[in-house]
């Protein structure tokens, strides 16, 4: 009896939740754009900054430039240095975040309503106006030199550096983001300075706001918080011409579990078939759905607790990646029945039933997302830095739900390409050279 | 600069974020027992069309049989294979295809398994999880594959880290005779030979109503909820058998400094890491807890904290440091600090100036601006929590399954603002003895 009930259950799917969201577009009076959610019912504000550029604006042989001086936004403004600042953003019961990737630097601040004013003008002193102390540089400096040695005796960030550098060649990319235990040690006080005026740029800046602030409030902030930033003098770098040899590359590093990523050509966001393309990578590996690549790879083999695939959507390189680990003697297998499977999806497709059931778990859960303040303020500037229209939550089902098991499997022959699918692999993996 | 390096963004997996205050919080939170002994804490929040749907247990590893390690996460993962009227699988397929996501974890005092879904979704949730509470089926098959997964799943937290070696080491010498001294996810040797018996009998003592707490966070009334519980999880009965209190042996009073060096050649960055036996949040009874949050963050609570000021600003010996106190736990729970040296530091001079630290701290006192500092953030972290719903209904799970009820979890907040100055240095003389601790090295090579 039990069964009968749920499959009826099962088959009440058919209508989604709807997103509402109500973005507010606001431009100030000095000619800043921002996307806006007004939400009074918690007196906090979460404010989103992106700069476009990121650790791939680093001067030649300054590799690790941005995220130096992205560590040091913290460490002093003003008349107050490291731990002034500190005590004052404690005072306040404020949070910023500041974060570096190879594409954008990142600020992500939460602040109450009771002290905005406040906290924002530490905030603008952070962006604007960072001291860059001698004693500070030397003190993080060293904390990222720590951290860059870290990941030297890490097989996850060893198999990933490995990656980089084979898929990208001369482009910055190929460089970890963090610099080299040299570049790093070799930064001066001026290539801060440089860094933080060439990324830190007005005319690159995305913002986004949830809370409780009005538009006329966001607007003003707008000015005050960006207006004394500079223009953007640095050209971003170009696109990066993609070496995918095919293949397995293996980096002998002596731990039990091998890390395994893999690499092939990915696709434009722009491009008409990107829809179907993301779909594809859901069926394949994706995300949380029941995948292909767990059922095959973890359910029936026991191979492994993880394997993912996921479209990489840099702004300068598009590729489409996946990892997976398994115990020394097992990976082989693992990248085989990996390699098997891109095969038979780029000749067979996906099923209309798979297609179905990515589409129902992709419109249910896409409402689900809007849920916190902190969260519709990072999708609103992700979406901007995308180039989405302000409209495009109110359609973006309607654009999965518009793509044919024909636009799919189309784009499983166009897209997947085994041959050039190419794995790195770091440990001692058995069978594999 | 707060992000720093890999060996430490994985230091304390297993204890508690940060514990903040509720009074801005209970009157969107409704709490209830069905007659077969599940208790259900609906918390409200209607901004969003989405509902989280969590049932956890009152068992975690801590409570295994001996010699069957990491059974508690070993029957987690048996969860989603089938049951009586579902596939293996379909569990998490048939969330999935009603736009939802699912997991579920295993610690040392509870199980959980969560769904966030849309808010009409959320009946078929119940229909689901009550279902798997007393019906799953397992073959041999499912056991031997997924053994593999779960010794998959410890390769990659566990084998491939040197930190996570260290810090599995560094349990086992802290407790001599509790459980919290054998991993969750447990000692290889164990998992290898856990068998479909195993993992059904655990299954068979602790899965039951009246041994479950029922959390719905999200944009959902009580009244809902309580019918919906009822229709689902109120027809099975109460198992009688349950045992009536968590029996584990307890730890005696540790009498003699304890020390241990890990040494692997994986290790980039060697540190120093001191932890202390100490009491935890009772029930009616979190002063003293409270006090010892306080500490943790007077001592190692970021930029501004004594360790902070004294080991990375002024002399320079540290690249990081940090004190934590994972309070909320069934039974004695562990003070912790840290000291991360900077190149050409040892860790023998990294552990003095630990001490010496904790000597001038002992003689100097809490800085009032400081303790005010931290009080007005525990305060706003009140207001941020309600931006975030499920992780309110993480805080109220693991209370309620750690000894705690929900009067103590909204009383906390009162609790922690109530502590003063002396109550901190109080709490401090009595757990910072060098008698009850256990100082860890990890380094790459014998020093």
């Amino acid at each position: 009896m039990l069964r009968y009930c749920l499959i009826a259950l099962t088959l009440i799917v058919t209508t989604p939740a709807r997103a509402a969201v109500d973005i507010q577009p606001v431009t100030s009076p000095g000619g800043f754009e921002a996307w806006l959610v007004e939400e009074h019912s918690i007196p906090f504000v979460a404010l989103e900054l992106r700069f476009k550029g990121g650790a791939a604006l680093d001067l030649p042989g300054k590799k690790g430039a941005t995220n130096l001086m992205v560590g040091l936004l913290e460490e002093g403004t003003g008349d107050l240095d490291a731990r002034g600042f500190a005590r004052e953003v404690e005072g306040l019961a404020a949070s910023f975040e500041y974060d570096v990737y190879d594409d954008a630097v990142t600020v992500s601040a939460r602040f109450l309503t009771e002290n905005q004013d406040e906290a924002l003008a530490l905030l603008r002193g952070s962006l604007v106006a960072p001291r860059f102390d001698e004693d500070a540089v030397e003190r993080v400096r060293g904390q990222v030199l720590s951290a860059i040695r870290s990941d030297l005796k890490s097989p996850r960030d060893i198999a990933s550096q490995a990656m980089s550098e084979l898929l990208y060649g001369d482009h910055p990319y190929a460089l970890p983001l963090m610099g080299t235990l040299d570049s790093v040690e070799a930064l001066s006080r001026d290539d801060l300075v440089t860094a933080h005026q060439n990324s830190l740029t007005r005319d690159r800046v995305y913002v986004s706001a949830v809370g409780d602030i009005t538009a006329d409030e966001l607007s003003a902030l707008l000015d005050s918080l960006l207006a004394d930033l500079p223009e953007a003098t640095v050209p971003l770098p170009g696109p990066a011409s993609l070496n995918l040899p095919g293949g397995t590359e293996v980096v002998e590093f002596e731990t039990p579990q091998s890390v395994a990523l893999f690499a092939q050509g990915g696709i434009e966001r722009e491009d008409p078939d990107f829809f179907p393309a993301f779909i594809l990578d859901l069926i394949i590996g994706g995300g949380s759905f029941e995948s292909r690549l767990m059922e095959e790879v973890r359910e029936k083999r026991g191979l492994t607790y993880g394997v993912y695939s996921f479209l990489a959507d840099k702004d300068q390189a598009k590729l489409w990646m996946g990892s997976v680990a398994s115990a020394n003697d097992r990976v082989a297998q693992a990248v085989s029945v990996i390699r098997d499977e891109w095969s038979k999806a780029a000749e067979q497709g996906v099923t209309a039933e798979e297609l179905q059931d990515a589409k129902t778990y992709l419109t249910g859960a896409y409402p689900l997302r809007f849920d916190s303040n902190a969260s519709i303020a990072n999708i609103m500037v992700a979406m901007q830095m995308d180039n989405m229209p302000i409209d495009y939550i109110a359609t973006r089902n309607d654009r999965v739900n518009a793509v044919t098991l024909e636009d799919i499997n189309r784009v499983a022959k166009r897209l997947l390409d085994p041959e050039a699918l190419t794995f790195v692999v770091v440990g001692q993996p058995v069978g594999l050279e | 600069m707060k992000r720093f390096t890999a060996v430490l963004a994985t230091l304390m997996t297993f204890s508690q974020p940060l514990q903040a205050a509720d009074h801005n919080t209970s009157d969107l939170v409704t709490d209830f027992t069905l007659d077969n002994g599940l208790e259900v804490v609906v918390i409200e929040d209607h901004r969003a069309p989405v509902v989280v749907h969590m049932l956890w247990y009152r068992a975690g590893s801590a409570d295994e049989p001996v010699g069957q390690s990491g059974v508690a996460h070993f029957l987690e993962h048996l969860l989603f294979k089938g049951t009586e009227t579902l596939e293996p699988g379909e569990f998490s397929a048939t969330v999935a295809k009603n736009g939802g996501t699912d997991n579920a974890f295993t610690s040392y005092d509870y199980t959980g398994y969560y769904q966030r879904v849309a808010a009409d979704r959320l009946e078929l949730m119940m229909k689901m999880e009550s279902d798997r509470m007393v019906n799953i089926r397992l073959t041999e098959e499912d056991i031997e594959t997924e053994r593999d997964v779960i010794l998959e799943e410890r390769n990659q937290r566990v084998e491939n880290s040197a930190s996570a070696l260290f810090r599995e080491q560094k349990r086992a010498v802290q407790y001599l005779n509790h459980r919290y001294g054998v991993p969750i996810i447990g000692w290889r040797h164990e998992m290898e030979e856990l068998s479909i018996e195993d993992a059904l009998s655990y299954y068979g003592t602790y899965y039951s109503p009246n041994n479950a707490i029922l959390v719905v966070a999200g944009d959902v009334t009580p009244d809902q909820v309580e019918a919906l519980a009822q229709k689902y999880y109120g027809v099975i009965p109460a198992n009688p058998d349950l045992p009536t209190e968590r029996l584990r042996s307890q730890e005696p009073p540790q009498t003699a400094a304890r020390r241990m060096t890990f040494v692997d050649p994986r290790v980039a960055q060697p540190y120093v890491s001191r932890s202390y036996l100490a009491p935890e949040r009772n029930s009616g009874d979190q002063a003293e807890a409270a006090a010892l949050r306080m500490l943790s963050e007077v001592l190692g609570g970021g930029q501004t904290a004594v360790m902070a000021e004294k080991l990375q600003f002024e002399t320079q010996q540290a690249v990081y440091s940090g004190a934590f106190y994972g309070g909320t736990s069934l039974d004695r729970t562990t003070f912790d600090l840290v000291v991360v040296p900077t190149p050409g530091v040892s860790l023998e001079e990294a552990e003095a100036a630990m001490d010496q630290v904790l000597v001038e701290f002992l003689q100097e006192g809490v800085d009032e601006a400081h303790l005010e500092r931290i009080k007005t953030q525990i305060r706003a972290s009140e207001i941020y929590a309600r931006d975030d719903v499920e992780g309110l209904a993480n805080r109220y799970g693991r209370s309620l399954t750690q000894g705690l009820t929900v009067q103590d979890v909204q009383a906390w907040p009162n609790v922690l603002q109530a502590v003063t100055a002396e109550d901190i240095m109080a709490a401090a003389r009595k757990v910072l003895n060098p008698k009850t601790s256990v100082t860890g090295y990890l380094m790459a090579e014998e020093g």
